[in-house]
Parts: structure tokens; sequence; C-alpha cells
């Protein structure tokens, strides 16, 4: 694979992580469990399709150095399907209870922000920008997903109950953010992609002071989903991402080019 | 205890304003959550550079019943209001 192909996968799987956990979180506009939740969380949403969107923006410029024709935000976002997708498997799992939807956060969050500060330092001007752009945003969503984990983890013993019923039943899906593929080495070597690995022990500890003060156990399980470069980033999905895309695409699917 | 969440007024300062101004009220368990929640629901916009929240219990406000000896005094005693000050022309915003 050339340079400009591999960069315009880590564009995909950087824009696709961000488009699909938003779309997950704006599923939650008119059910939050209380006004300013509901709010807060779908402000959330909108911050990462933003992200999505400068990501896909310069995705497309780089593909169009690889083919001559790059496709545009909507087409890339609209029109592929689901194992054209390199999003991460976690962002995908569906919203469940509330205390599903922050530990999806929280687990997100922690490994964005980590990444992100990482891409500051990217080589790729473009993306160090959008990086420092993005970390902005995510230092905000972290405290807020960190909070609400710490509330419910140490809150009543049904809602401790249900939080730690959510990072357990998640953690399978967290092996994958530290994984890196050869497409990731080569843009690494080059000091352009952020080095996932190196994620892994601040997340790490990212964690287990938060569950220490929501007194959660952090799970100990070692399998992991998607291991192995056959993970959501290579285009292997659960089977909640197909359903997701039916309602995400189905008006420009049935409406080609429509626009409001 | 009541399960709803205590409701807290929000005030904002705006980026050229020097006083925080009453924007609206909301729901929030605690100080923190109040404050974090009037970020989301009143300053996506720029609106603002401080908030300020205030449980609304917290607040005491003049009756309405007791309009008329709070707010309308007599209007003869117009040497209540400095009207008799000569103004120079050159001098605004006053």
């Amino acid at each position: 694979m050339n340079d400009a192909k591999s960069l315009f996968e880590y564009l995909l799987r950087l824009a696709d992580s961000d488009l699909i956990l938003a779309q997950r979180l704006g599923e939650w506009v008119g059910h939050g469990p209380v006004l300013e939740e509901d709010i807060a969380t779908t402000n959330v949403g909108l911050d990462l399709l933003g992200q999505s969107r400068l990501w896909f923006a310069y995705a497309g410029e780089v593909e169009a150095r690889c083919n001559g024709t790059g496709r545009s935000e909507d087409e890339l976002a609209f029109l592929r399907d689901a194992g054209e997708f390199r999003n991460l498997m976690l962002a995908e799992q569906p919203n469940g209870n509330y205390a599903d939807t922050m530990a999806r956060q929280f687990y997100f969050d922690a490994w964005h922000e980590l990444l992100l500060r990482g891409l500051t330092a990217s080589t790729d001007a473009r993306i160090a920008e959008i990086a420092a752009k993005a970390l902005k945003e995510v230092r905000y969503h972290i405290e807020r997903s960190a909070d609400w984990v710490i509330r419910l983890g140490d809150g009543t013993e049904e809602s401790h109950r249900r939080m730690q019923a959510a990072v357990d039943g998640l953690w399978m899906y967290t092996g994958e953010m530290f994984e890196v593929d050869a497409i990731e080495l080569a843009l690494i070597d080059a000091g352009i992609a952020c080095d996932a690995r190196t994620l892994a022990a601040p997340w790490r500890e990212r964690v287990r002071a938060i569950f220490a003060d929501a007194t959660l156990a952090v799970p100990t399980g070692t399998w992991m989903q998607g291991s192995g470069g056959r993970g959501g980033k290579q285009g292997v999905h659960t089977e909640h991402i197909g359903p997701m895309l039916a309602q995400m695409q189905w008006l420009q699917r049935a409406y080609p080019g429509a626009q409001w | 205890m009541s399960r709803e969440w205590p409701l807290w007024e929000i005030f904002i300062r705006s980026q050229h304003g020097l006083a925080h101004k009453h924007v609206g009220s909301l729901h929030a368990p605690d100080a923190e959550m109040a404050i974090k929640n009037a970020r989301d629901v009143y300053t996506r916009r720029n609106e603002g550079v401080s908030i300020w929240a205030v449980k609304s219990s917290d607040i005491v406000a003049s009756s309405p019943g007791e309009k008329e000896p709070m707010f309308e005094p007599a209007s003869s005693k117009v040497y209540r209001h400095p009207t008799f000050f000569p103004m120079p022309d050159e001098v605004k915003h006053i």
C-alpha cells in the first residue's frame, strides 16, 4: 500500500469512530433521562460529528491524490457499506441504558484524549491542527463521562450494579484501541500516526483511578474482540452496525444527493 | 427526600459584559453538575466567559403582592430623580 493510501485508511479510522459514536449519541435525542442530559449528551455527539467532518474532508483530499477523484464528506459518510467502515467496534455498540452509554463514552473518551494529544505532534500539519482543535472538546467529554461513571458507580445499589455490568460488558471491545497493523506501523515510522500501543498504560491508569473513585472493579478479562488485525479498523464489525447504518443512511440512499 | 433534582438559576457573563445576567434555570443534582449543564444548555454558541449557578431556593425574592408599597413611590418627589443637572452635549452614554 502506498503512503497516500495508508494515510487515507488512517483518516477513515479517525473519522469513522467519531461519526459512528456521534450517530449512537444522536439516538438519545428526545430520550435522555432528563432534559439537561439529553442536551449535554447530544452536544457531545455534535462535537464528534464536527470532528468527523474535518477528518472526512481531509480524507477526501488524500483520496483525490491517489485516484484523481476524492469522495465528498457526504459520500464517505452515507454511501459506504458496513464492511467499508473503519470505526472501532466499541463505537458501534448499542446505547443500552444510561450506564452502558456512559461506560462506552468513558472508555472511548479516555482513549480519544490520549490519541489526540499524540496526534498534535504529528508531522502531518493538517492532522496536528485537527487534533488540536478536537482536543479542546474532548477534554470536556472525558470530564463529563468520568463524572457519570463515578456518580453511577458510587451511587445507589442499583446504579452501582448497572454501571459495573456496563463496564464489564464493554471491556472486551477496549483491546482494539491499542492495536496497530501494517498500515499504522508505516505511518508511525513516518511520524504521522500516533502509536496506539503507547496509549494502553496511561489509559489503564486513568480507568483504574476513576473506577477506584467509582467503587467499581476493573474488569480482568484478557480476551479481546477484534484483536489480531480482525477488528473494526480493518472493516470487521459486530452485528450492531448494519441496522444502525440503515437508519443513518436511508435518506441519502433513497434520495441521492438530497440536501437541506 | 425528593426524587427531583433541585432547580438552579443560571447567570452568564457575556464576552463583552461586565455583569453576570440571568439566562434561565435548569435541574442538576449538585453545584458541579449545575455548572456543566449550564455550559451545555446556555453557552454553546459563544455566549459567555463565566457562569454562576445559584440554587433557586436560596434566592430571596420580593413578593409580587407588595408591588405598590415596594415600587410605586409618590411621583411628586421629583428631587429623587437627578434630572436637574445640565448635561453638556458632548457627554455620552449617561
